[in-house]
């Protein structure tokens, strides 16, 4: 037979003379597992703690560094800290507890000082209103899906705003009592510095913003020359400025009071570095976009509203939650023009004589270090969230 | 031809109204704001005038070199209560703020790197020490930070009489930090000077082995020579010298501590508030920076066949700095400008000194708060021009 070109299998032939079929596979066989020194925990614990002399004695020295810092800590904060007392006498130390953890009796009995400050008793309900709006208007802003958006920055930015300003200075005519802002304290002040401040600096930097990169040479000037400035200088100045310099600018009948320069300052520092950041926005755009906008015949204060501040702001909105997170940080500063935010009154309430006891300031500090961990990293986790979701958005 | 469409025969035609024409707007509006702006200014001016005659408060800079007359904790350079004037104070604050800027800023700088390295480990516990050490730096305000230190940790130290004694004879207290004093001895100016001339030695080998390199591909030790010429040279003539210096070594009397150099609580504090809470953010710079240069760059660099540290060195180092620098930089100024904060510790600094006590005992806020911001300012303007300099120079140069 001639062969046209088949490769010959060689037939086999078993015993019985048969015509054995040769052995063809038709199924790929199972992986082998890994050898077994680079899965499983062993190994992960040689390439992620044991790796080298050097990864062996960082990780050694950790966990005897945790076992020596975490322990205590827990005593202190849970296990030998008191919870229930009137006054001093419930943390100092005695016979019946000679080791005393953390003093919370003191932060149960000072919290409503934290929160109100000295705002009158019978009027802290309106303290609570404002909470539930600005809660609302953070809601509305940040959850980018919620419907309505448009009418949520009116709200946050407008509504909000000029409601609050009501319901906390009071106002006769809607039989509100005034409350005069020196009773002001605590956390409300807190917020009502750090909102106002993010409330102003946003369009205000929106409007530097804009004016740095216009071709208006005085307008860039102007704004080059605020933005440098405010930059340039500490913020413990700006309010030093806004709390001594600013009450002799302005006619003696105009005197703002204490709590209102700390604002114009806060404001004004705040609107500088959002300048910034919304710079950097608008330099993100590449030029097509300007260019199609002003092909379409569009006129500039429509460029920018339909055109480039969206999507300039979108790219922004992490640094945006960033420069607020710092404002938020800043606000602690205020304490410097006479001003009880809530960091000074827990520095009030430690050296209050009716809790003098030995882990008094420690625990005002631990209950203040949680409090400002927990927003600021909420507001920082939320930034990356946004920062991920737009980077999704840019990856198609 | 003509390339604007309005010439019309050769003559602008007015085509549009003046109100539409964006010129004449750009005109009117940029009228507008200079009016708004001279006018706030103007009226500033004079109410500050009337206001300065009402409350009878001099004007000008008179102040200046008048007796200051209050006293100030600490200072490195001369200060006397009875005979320095207010422009004494003011060097005074100004060198506090930058003796504990510019030491603040190299501890940080150490920090910061390691730290953010140690966020890039493959070791899991250190990355997550590292991750946590950041969030929670970056997380909590600087002046909660300081209060802590000072108020907390410092003052809370025990008192004189039951300090705790340190290695190397030191003392810690809740007056601050005791070490012994090193006072250089005249042959000490042998150690000074063989520093110099190993710096400039070492910077005229790396040059000779540069151009060695470029001539003829061989490369010199540059790193263990520059070390030797740096710092074995200085510690071979310290120890030929005789070691020339002299420690005040603190004793610790029956009420006091005596002799040695105090590093005072304010001082401390302030170092440690600023070092940490600056180390958190250049640690992300620093993280930020490595992961920015590509992974292809260290995998092209292993495929030509150099060595993990030269690829380090070579390629993977460079490329990072010009990412990290900028950012390097403004947290540099950040801090600088943080020092400020030494109001709310009582170190006194330039911001403490002079708009705290000066201007409290003058009045005359516009002066003083003005020079105070100028000197931030010009900080901070130099930092940026030195910034934008360096920028241009390392900036790719695209084709």
């Amino acid at each position: 037979m001639a062969n046209n070109g088949h490769p010959i299998l060689t037939q086999t032939v078993d015993e019985d003379g048969r015509i054995v079929q040769p052995f063809v596979r038709t199924e790929n066989l199972q992986a082998l597992p890994p050898p077994s020194s680079l899965v499983g925990p062993v190994a992960w614990m040689r390439e992620h703690l044991f790796g080298s002399v050097f990864n062996t004695s960082a990780t050694i020295l950790i966990v005897l560094a945790l076992l020596w810092i975490v322990p205590p800590f827990v005593d202190y904060v849970l296990i030998d800290a008191v919870f229930i007392g009137k006054d001093r006498e419930a943390c100092i130390f005695n016979e019946a507890h000679p080791i005393v953890g953390a003093c919370w009796a003191f932060i149960g009995s000072r919290f409503s000082y934290f929160v109100y400050g000295s705002y009158p008793i019978a009027e802290r309900w309106r303290v609570d209103l404002f909470f539930v709006i600005l809660s609302i208007s953070i809601i509305w802003m940040m959850r980018l899906s919620l419907p309505r958006r448009g009418l949520g920055a009116i709200f946050s930015f407008i509504i909000a705003p000029v409601v609050s300003f009501i319901l906390l200075s009071g106002s006769e005519t809607l039989g509100l009592p005034v409350v005069t802002t020196n009773l002001w304290g605590g956390l409300m002040v807190t917020v009502v510095v750090s909102s106002v401040g993010i409330v102003f600096s946003l369009p205000i930097g929106i409007l530097l913003a804009l004016g740095r990169r216009s071709k208006m040479p005085a307008a860039q000037a102007f704004c080059v020359a605020f933005i440098e400035f405010v930059r340039g200088v500490p913020l413990i100045t700006v309010l030093f400025m806004a709390s001594v310099m600013l009450p002799l600018f302005v006619p003696r009948e105009f005197e703002p009071d204490k709590l209102l320069r700390a604002l114009i300052g806060v404001a004004m520092f705040a609107s500088a570095y959002m300048a910034e950041v919304v710079r950097a926005g608008l330099q993100a755009l590449p030029k097509g976009q300007y260019e199609g906008a002003m092909a379409l015949g569009l006129s500039y204060s429509q460029m920018m509203r339909f055109i480039i501040l969206p999507q300039a702001l979108k790219v922004t909105i992490p640094n945006i939650v960033s420069t607020t997170i710092g404002l938020f940080k800043d606000t602690t500063l205020v304490v410097i023009v006479g001003i009880f935010d809530f960091l000074r009154t827990i520095e009030t309430a430690r050296i209050d004589p009716i809790w003098s006891a030995p882990t008094i300031s420690s625990t005002g500090y631990v209950f203040a270090a949680f409090f400002y961990f927990i927003f600021c990293f909420a507001m920082s986790t939320y930034a990356r969230r946004v920062e991920e979701r737009l980077a999704v958005a840019d990856k198609r | 031809m003509s390339s604007d469409p309005r010439l019309i025969d050769g003559e602008m035609a007015p085509k549009v109204s003046p109100w539409r024409d964006p010129r004449w707007r750009a005109y009117a509006f940029q009228a507008a704001l200079v009016a708004v702006v001279g006018f706030l200014a103007f009226s500033a001016i004079n109410n500050a005038a009337e206001n300065l005659k009402r409350q009878k408060i001099a004007s000008g800079f008179g102040f200046w070199d008048t007796n200051a007359g209050f006293p100030i904790s600490f200072s490195i350079q001369y200060y006397s209560e009875a005979t320095s004037s207010y422009g004494d104070a003011f060097w005074v604050g100004f060198v506090n703020t930058l003796l504990v800027a510019g030491i603040g800023i190299v501890l940080a700088t150490f920090l910061g790197f390691s730290i953010g390295l140690a966020r890039l480990s493959k070791n899991v516990l250190v990355a997550f020490l590292a991750r946590w050490y950041v969030e929670f730096m970056r997380n909590m305000p600087l002046l909660l930070q300081l209060f802590f230190w000072y108020n907390a940790v410092l003052k809370a130290l025990p008192s004189v009489r039951e300090s705790l004694v340190l290695p190397l004879n030191s003392y810690l207290n809740n007056r601050g930090l005791t070490v012994p004093k090193p006072q250089a001895l005249p042959d000490m100016d042998w150690v000074y000077a063989s520093v110099i001339a190993g710096v400039i030695s070492s910077l005229i080998y790396r040059h000779w082995a540069r151009k060695r390199q470029e001539a003829t591909g061989q490369i010199s030790p540059v790193g263990s020579v520059s070390f030797a010429l740096v710092l074995i040279l200085p510690v071979l003539v310290f120890v030929l010298a005789g070691s020339p210096v002299k420690f005040d070594v603190p004793q610790a009397g029956r009420f006091n501590i005596v002799g040695g150099m105090v590093l005072q609580p304010e001082f401390l504090a302030l170092l440690f508030g600023l070092t940490l809470y600056t180390a958190g953010y250049i640690a992300e710079v620093v993280r930020a920076g490595v992961l920015a240069v590509s992974k292809g760059q260290s995998e092209a660099a292993y495929a030509l066949g150099l060595q993990p540290d030269v690829t380090n060195n070579l390629i993977v180092i460079p490329q990072a700095m010009r990412v990290i620098i900028p950012p390097l930089t403004s947290n540099y100024l950040n801090l600088t400008k943080n020092s400020s904060l030494a109001v709310f510790v009582g170190y006194p600094d330039l911001a403490n000194v002079f708009t705290g006590t000066v201007l409290n005992q003058t009045g005359q806020a516009i002066e003083v708060i003005s020079i105070t911001m100028l000197v931030y300012l010009s900080i901070s303007l130099t930092t940026s021009a030195f910034m934008n300099w360096y920028n241009k120079r390392v900036a790719l140069v695209e084709r």
